[in-house]
């Protein structure tokens, strides 16, 4: 151990000490899958649940045997060294990471499980679908479990290499190809946000370890702070899909459903909640109130575009792909209210992990039924056909739309009311916007439930893209197994966890602040209820009472038309980004071909043109070259003489 | 003595033997005039030692028709293959060796 600790930070010992298995189990996973070949074809999949469940087990093991009181440190080699950087990879087990830990590693094993079922009609690639599955969550737990910003820039980097590779997992189709790259290069955005702030931070600080930045940056320069604030939030905004790099994440969706459920749900995206919960000694500084603030405008913002798109699409799973791109956004709003908001927006982000990976899989469950067909107008009447699918999803909706005492009701409260909470104006904007945000979410929820499983069967009759009729029938055991458990932990998770969770994160991240504004808490949750019921009600006054029509209507509104068209995030993106990018390549590459090749070409021409014609005094001719010589020595002598009698 | 007209006759062969090389073809006659130059050369630096009544200028001079001596070996002997192979001594029609 080379390094001196902080305070109230130990080295691992006991079963802290083995959790570089966590990392390695799913690691060697994906390695004998990938290296292994088409010989693991047989049992692929049974490993590499197999790795993930273990990975589990051993979380539990370390959240029993470990004291969370204290920050553990694990030590296990020197990775990078050079002159004065100095990188240890090293492990960080506290309260925040176990909490992620048991996330990735309890939804990954179940989202594993469901796989099995989900991939059986591609029997060829699922072996090499499970090793990416393996891949992403080893990086994702390197990813929490890093002791430092490299080892966390470093998980990162794979998650986001193993969420390509599955996005674009339908090879042959253009649109997944054209996601994988989308999502892949809009990440690369965030993530330049993101090494940035690393590279001020070694440069001023001169270390990378989560604590030795907390422990210098209270006496860093408050523009400094500002920089590395906003420059993490970009990050932030990349992986979590926020405004403005929210574009990515429902095209994201081209991917198979548990990709969806696992990475673009439930952990991955959530990524960006880590990085600020994580940085919260930056983040609560006095100094770094400006980089909150913005924080909390992009979380508001982002909560509004997610709920009003998902309110227009009639894609089922990216109407879930907005309602996550929003519901990300109450948890980043949630954390950039700061000591008042760090723990309820990991509440908040636990149990959408538990909810949303059920929806998901829920949808995953009616399009492995209906041909993959996710369009919610050619669906309908589903509750009859697949019982267990419709009660998992409805108890999972009910959990989103924080119907009273489910999960999803604790935890967006808690932050409804700590937004509220804000001094002056900023309470009623944020407070108003989370509130706002809690009736469009029971609106659009609301109306795929409608659409999806009651009312008419409007599916009868129709063909799907592949020519074949439709045959609705509930999933295999190993498919609604993984959505009755999340189903269970949707509905009994919140009570339990906003009971436990808030006292448990304060070694990691610090007491919560209690706030008090102009309503009580009682109110507010009533107040969030009333809203929901709202947002409910008119959705079924518009969809549940008359029979919708199978192709989409075209003359709407404008306001249904820029929804549709993703608010016009990706013409904002590509006027403000792409365009002007492409026009800076073109003017260098004219540059460079004109100016840049064109000196060292004229230059080389020059010399060759030149030569050519110098070669042509090589006549051959003894006595020319002989008259030559005489000059030259004629000139010889005559300087000479020059010089000398001049 | 005035070492002028040493001078001016050495100078008036170094001339001869200059304009010889530029303007006749035979390789032949092109040698003879190198050797006018080369003793020309040699006049003067005779003249010069004389002048300074040292040796220095005709050991020199000595130098100088060794190496005289030794180039006509090597070009008399060149002249020759050249004129074995093409049938020709005229230093005009040997000028393959060109751009």
């Amino acid at each position: 151990m080379t390094t001196t600790l902080a305070e109230g930070v130990v080295d691992a010992s006991g079963a802290a000490s083995a959790a570089w298995l966590l990392l390695a189990l799913p690691a060697l996973g994906a390695a004998v899958l990938l290296i292994g070949g088409r010989r693991t074809d047989k049992w692929g999949h049974l490993l590499g649940s197999g790795t993930v469940i273990a990975a589990f087990a051993l979380a539990v093991v370390t959240f029993f045997g470990t004291d969370f009181a204290q920050q553990h440190n694990l030590h296990l080699w020197d990775w990078i060294s050079v002159n004065q950087l100095v990188i240890d990879f090293g492990l960080r087990i506290d309260a925040l990471s176990i909490t992620f830990v048991l996330l990735i590693t309890g939804v990954g094993s179940l989202i594993h499980i469901y796989s099995i079922g989900y991939m059986n009609h591609e029997l060829r690639d699922r072996r090499r679908f499970f090793a990416y599955l393996n891949l992403f969550v080893s990086a994702m737990l390197l990813l929490v479990l890093g002791n430092s910003f490299v080892t966390l820039y470093f998980g990162w980097e794979g998650v986001g290499l193993a969420s390509y590779l599955l996005i674009g997992w339908y090879q042959g189709k253009d649109f997944a190809a054209t996601a994988a790259k989308k999502a892949f290069l809009m990440n690369r955005v965030g993530d330049v946000g993101l090494a940035l702030a690393i590279f001020l931070m070694f440069k001023n600080f001169g270390s990378t370890q989560y604590t030795e930045v907390f422990a210098a940056v209270g006496d860093a320069p408050t523009g400094l702070i500002v920089a590395i604030g906003l420059l993490l939030l970009l990050g932030a905004c990349g992986k979590s899909g926020q405004f403005p790099l929210q574009a990515w994440l429902p095209d994201a969706m081209a991917g198979p459903t548990p990709v969806s459920a696992l990475i673009h749900a439930a952990t991955m995206v959530t990524a960006g909640v880590y990085l600020i919960a994580r940085s919260s000694p930056i983040y609560s500084l006095p100094q770094a109130a400006d980089a909150r603030l913005v924080v909390m405008i992009i979380g508001a913002v982002t909560i509004l575009i997610g709920c009003v798109i998902g309110c227009a699409y009639d894609d089922f799973k990216k109407v879930l792909a907005y309602s996550t791109v929003s519901q990300i956004g109450y948890m980043i709003l949630a954390v950039g209210l700061g000591p008042a908001g760090y723990a309820f927006g990991i509440l908040h982000l636990i149990t959408h992990g538990f909810f949303k990976a059920g929806l998901f899989l829920g949808a995953g469950s009616v399009m492995h039924a209906m041909n993959d067909e996710g369009d919610i107008r050619r669906l309908g009447g589903l509750w009859k056909k697949m019982p267990i699918t419709f009660w998992t999803w409805t108890l999972g909706y009910l959990a989103l739309i924080g119907f009273p005492f489910l999960s999803g009701f604790f935890s967006k409260d808690e932050i409804i009311n700590a937004a509220l909470g804000q001094e002056g104006p900023r309470g009623w904007i944020f407070g108003g916007v989370a509130l706002l945000g809690a009736g469009l979410t029971a609106f659009y929820m609301t109306r795929l439930l409608i659409l999806v499983f009651l009312g008419k069967a409007r599916w009868t009759g129709l063909k799907s893209a592949d020519g074949k009729d439709y045959h609705p029938h509930e999933s295999p055991t190993t498919m609604t197994v993984p959505m009755i458990i999340l189903a269970v932990g949707s509905v009994a998770g919140g009570f339990i966890l906003s009971m436990v969770l808030p006292d448990f994160l304060v070694p990691a991240i610090g007491e919560v602040q209690e706030t008090h504004g102009a309503l009580s808490h009682t109110m507010v949750g009533i107040l969030a209820v009333a809203i929901s019921a709202i947002g409910a009600g008119i959705a079924y006054l518009i969809f549940g009472r008359s029979e919708q029509p199978v192709e989409r209507p075209q003359r709407v509104t404008f306001a249904v038309r820029a929804a549709r068209a993703d608010l016009f995030g990706n013409h904002l993106n590509e006027a403000l980004f792409a365009r002007p990018g492409t026009w800076l390549t073109r003017a260098l590459v004219y540059v460079d071909n004109r100016g840049v090749d064109g000196l060292v070409n004229g230059i080389a021409a020059g010399l060759g043109g030149s030569s050519g014609r110098l070669r042509r005094t090589q006549t051959g001719f003894v006595r020319s070259y002989a008259l030559s010589m005489l000059g030259g020595s004629i000139l010889v002598v005559a300087a000479l003489l020059v010089v000398r009698f001049a | 003595m005035t070492p002028t007209y040493y001078l001016l006759l050495s100078a008036l062969l170094f001339t001869i033997g200059a304009v010889g090389v530029l303007v006749r073809r035979n390789a032949i006659v092109v040698f003879m005039c190198i050797e006018l130059m080369l003793n020309a050369v040699n006049l003067t630096l005779v003249t010069f030692a004389r002048l300074n009544g040292d040796l220095h200028g005709q050991v020199m001079g000595f130098f100088v028709m060794v190496v005289a001596a030794a180039e006509v070996v090597v070009g008399l002997a060149i002249i020759l293959s050249i004129f074995r192979t093409r049938r020709t001594a005229s230093v005009d029609d040997s000028n393959l060796l060109k751009y």
